[in-house]
């Protein structure tokens, strides 16, 4: 009983937060229905997260995907990586770091205008493989490159 | 408080390239402070929004395993110079910030 309103009392507030977010003009009302995925970013398996973050964790490898990352990475806390999928309709991408606590490191929902192309900079524990999964008319590809990491960047 | 985000938008042949650069600590939770061995808690960047014209152009959900002070690049066509452009962010605490911008 007293659980349950606990629950409801959390759920409330995250609610009120949002909607002041809202009002005040910061969150389209499209990104507030996205809400973010916290099973798949707390999932610590590989294939939980991708199911959590793009629906399924079955994916066909294609080199149709460009993943660019460093051999090795120097310091865990910064690797730098570039996704470019040349499948046509691609509408989301998910990055991964296969070894890390937990895989899911992002995942992006693109607009009909934009270009299957993202760059951004991850954490990496340890020594991994980096998944980039793109879905594509409703079917997801991926593809994987091993990162060499000399100092770790999750915790320490 | 539009001073966390850097936003450069430019435009060539229709295609818009754009760099943002946000200043956040991205703490994972899972490290401790040296001195007192208490853990940080976790403040991390969940949701990245850009828009432009008025539209979604991309909506990106974010983990802890992002870089602190994050960088994100990404391009999109049908854009040109002098539109608007606007990225904002919301972190696991609620706290949020936006920017409003030109692409060049």
């Amino acid at each position: 009983m007293n659980h349950n309103r606990r629950t409801l009392l959390k759920g409330s507030l995250a609610a009120g937060a949002v909607g002041a977010a809202v009002s005040a003009g910061l969150l389209t009302p499209k990104a507030v229905m996205a809400a973010w995925a916290k099973d798949a970013f707390e999932a610590k398996e590989v294939d939980a997260a991708m199911t959590g973050a793009m629906g399924s964790a079955d994916a066909t490898a294609s080199d149709k995907i460009k993943l660019k990352a460093p051999d090795i990475a120097e310091n865990g806390a910064v690797v730098p990586i570039t996704v470019t999928s040349n499948i046509d309709g691609t509408t989301s991408m998910s990055i991964l770091v296969a070894k890390n606590n937990t895989p899911l490191t992002s995942s992006y929902e693109l607009g009909p205008n934009t270009e299957a192309y993202i760059s951004t900079r991850v954490k990496m524990g340890k020594t991994s493989d980096v998944i980039a999964v793109v879905k594509a008319g409703g079917k997801l590809y991926s593809t994987k490159k091993e990162v060499k990491v000399t100092i770790g960047g999750c915790g320490g | 408080m539009a001073k966390s985000i850097k936003l450069r938008a430019k435009a060539k042949d229709g295609v818009a390239t754009v760099k943002a650069l946000i200043s956040h600590p991205m703490e994972t939770g899972l490290r401790k402070d040296k001195k007192s061995g208490k853990p940080i808690p976790a403040e991390f960047i969940q949701e990245v929004v850009c828009e432009s014209g008025g539209k979604t152009v991309l909506s990106a959900q974010w983990g802890s395993a992002i870089s602190k002070n994050p960088f994100l690049s990404f391009k999109f066509s049908g854009a040109k110079s002098g539109d608007s452009i606007k990225i904002s962010w919301v972190d696991n605490k609620g706290n949020s910030d936006s920017i409003d911008s030109k692409i060049k």
